[in-house]
């Protein structure tokens, strides 16, 4: 007798849960070859709206963090990307068609990249900050902050270490995430979910859709509560009416980038999406 | 309203079928038929799923904002609060002046001088294109205190220029059977209510859903209140948990329905407390629609006691208005 396989139902993350997709609607996530591999969630505008409100509420927690254990949850991402590494080598082959050992590559990269990131999260404000120069008996120290909710059209063309380069960076100085994963490589993307479900990372902190880009992205680059917009992976959409969208509320953006070394790790990536806030502060006075 | 309260106070007085005493009102109230809980659930659920879309969730919204009782009722409560919370009244989105104004301001008694001042020319009947102020009294939250202090509590917020009183029902005596202590109160307040003029204030009955355990309960302190010569039942003080929900809204609506089938005579109907989306606003609509019909969507028959719903129904306004979704950051921080 022959099992019946037990195909997974790849599904959407929203505010630390899992639901379907408000529209009930799926696709099919197909391998390299054309072989049905899945069916997922096909996200529809108020997945992304429900999104915005999970990554809104969660923007107080984790901004409120402090850099060292923003260091230590994102970390803790790493180590846990290590242990389920076999599983998402499994995925990468499967839906990109490439050899293990190119899979398991990417898996590493993705683990090193965020372990990188993560390093970076009790450093940044030392790097990007500034005591100012004044001609007065008074401190002036400028610091960057965290935007607040930060959507980003993932790279199209890989699986897992396009989404770490888009969404860890993001992360680092406090910012939450709405994230469109790749339309056609999603599922590394809700495996990645699962293993920010069993993290420390707050639930609402990282939210992740599957679905079509072009169907979502202009609603997020519209919304007047995001506050900042990575286009990384929108290079083959209408990117120009999304930025000019994401101006009318005054959203940092972040232009596509293409090829292997879309998102490439920079420092750029983590600053980009904050804010300087400058103070004063008297000195003392005896 | 007028001096004609003692109509159907005679009425209520027959229906019972003698004084109103703890036996006799025993008698009448624990004569209505029981609650079928699981109907009652599944018809509010079923309410629930109604799809309301386009022109006539327009229409939704603005129906909602007409009814908004906006609320302020915190310890921490100062005259410059309640006068931002009147701006917020006569203006709800100053972005967009078509947006209506909301039915009244609920504050604390002490606070409705400051809000009839706020208000100034725009004090008035929500039907005529002003706003209204309500106020709690009775001891609210708890409602424990002597009768003397209620009844004073009421008269003050009445001679400082309160439209509506929101008094509290003595649920350890209602839930102790002692229904003719509920009903002398509520008509004692309701003449508190009376005004040098010989009108009276609107008197809504809080009858404190969340802590009266049951929806026979419910249903009896509903029919309780009426006879007693409420204008308006209302569902909770916000101040207890579970507040409004949608199945005790619409045992209450069916109570009034019934009362108005009976009466000819039409009682208002407030849930309070919990409403914070518009989603679960338009379930209320649809529920009032469905079970009263659409007259008793006016301000005189029907509010929301709400304080964060009416940003979410100015953030879905804009999101129709300009098709695209709306943030915090573009409505008012209360």
């Amino acid at each position: 007798m022959t099992r019946l396989a037990v195909p997974k139902t790849y599904k959407l993350y929203i505010g630390g849960k899992f639901p379907r997709s408000e529209s009930g609607r799926t696709y099919e996530v197909l391998s390299n070859s054309g072989e049905f591999l899945a069916n997922a969630a096909m996200a529809s505008r108020k997945d992304a709206r429900d999104a915005v409100v999970a990554a809104r509420s969660a923007v107080s927690g984790w901004s409120g963090a402090t850099g060292y254990n923003r260091g230590q949850v994102l970390y803790r991402i790493a180590e846990l990307l290590e242990g389920r590494r076999a599983q998402f080598v499994a995925e990468i082959r499967d839906v990109e068609g490439v050899s293990a050992a190119a899979a398991s590559a990417q898996v590493d990269e993705a683990i090193d990249r965020w372990v990188w990131y993560a390093g970076w999260a009790d450093k940044y404000v030392q790097v990007a900050g500034n005591a100012n120069a004044v001609s007065g008996p008074y401190f002036n120290i400028s610091v960057p902050e965290p935007t607040g909710v930060v959507a980003i059209v993932a790279p199209q063309d890989s699986s897992l270490l396009g989404l770490v380069s888009a969404v860890a960076p993001a992360l680092v100085a406090g910012n939450t995430v709405v994230v469109i994963a790749s339309e056609k490589l999603p599922l590394a993307a809700i495996s990645l979910s699962e293993v920010l479900a069993t993290s420390d990372v707050p639930g609402g902190v990282v939210n992740i859709l599957t679905g079509s880009p072009a169907e979502i992205a202009p609603w997020l680059a519209s919304h007047a509560d995001v506050n900042a917009i990575d286009l990384v992976g929108a290079g083959s959409l209408d990117w120009i009416s999304m930025q000019v969208a994401a101006a009318d509320t005054l959203k940092r953006v972040f232009t596509p980038e293409n090829g292997p070394d879309a998102a490439a790790p920079a420092l750029g990536r983590i600053t980009g999406f904050t804010e300087t806030k400058t103070v004063w502060h008297t000195k003392g006075l005896i | 309203m007028t001096g004609t309260q003692l109509i159907p106070t005679e009425r209520a007085l027959a229906l019972i079928g003698g004084e109103p005493s703890d036996a006799n009102l025993r008698r009448y109230l624990h004569g209505i038929p029981g609650v079928d809980a699981v109907g009652l659930e599944q018809r509010a659920a079923a309410l629930g799923t109604r799809s309301v879309k386009t022109t006539s969730k327009a229409w939704a919204l603005d129906t909602i904002i007409k009814l908004i009782d906006l609320t302020t009722l915190e310890g921490a409560d100062t005259p410059g609060k309640v006068r931002s919370l009147v701006a917020k009244a006569l203006t709800p989105d100053a972005g967009d002046p078509s947006c209506p104004r909301v039915a009244a301001v609920c504050v604390y008694g002490d606070m409705v001088p400051y809000a009839v001042a706020a208000l100034g020319a725009a004090h008035g009947d929500p039907d005529k294109g002003g706003v209204s102020v309500a106020a709690v009294a009775t001891a609210f939250p708890s409602g424990r205190a002597s009768r003397s202090i209620k009844l004073e509590d009421t008269a003050d917020a009445v001679r400082a220029g309160a439209d509506e009183i929101d008094m509290v029902i003595d649920r350890g005596a209602f839930l102790s059977g002692r229904y003719g202590l509920v009903y002398d109160e509520i008509v004692a307040v309701k003449e508190a209510c009376k005004r040098p003029d010989g009108s009276y204030a609107h008197l809504k009955v809080i009858l404190e859903t969340g802590e009266l355990n049951t929806y026979d309960n419910v249903r009896r302190a509903s029919w309780l209140a009426i006879l007693a010569g409420a204008d308006f039942i209302k569902t909770s003080t916000g101040k207890v948990a579970p507040a409004a929900t949608l199945p005790v809204t619409l045992l209450m609506l069916e109570v009034v329905r019934d009362w108005y089938r009976l009466t000819g005579e039409k009682i208002g109907v407030k849930p309070a407390g919990g409403i914070r989306s518009s989603k679960d606003a338009i379930k209320y609509v649809v529920t009032v629609a469905e079970t009263v019909g659409e007259e008793w969507l006016t301000p005189h028959l029907f509010r929301f006691g709400a304080s964060s719903l009416l940003n979410d129904v100015l953030l879905q306004r804009q999101k129709m208005a300009s098709g695209h979704y709306s943030g915090a950051d573009y409505v008012t921080i209360d």
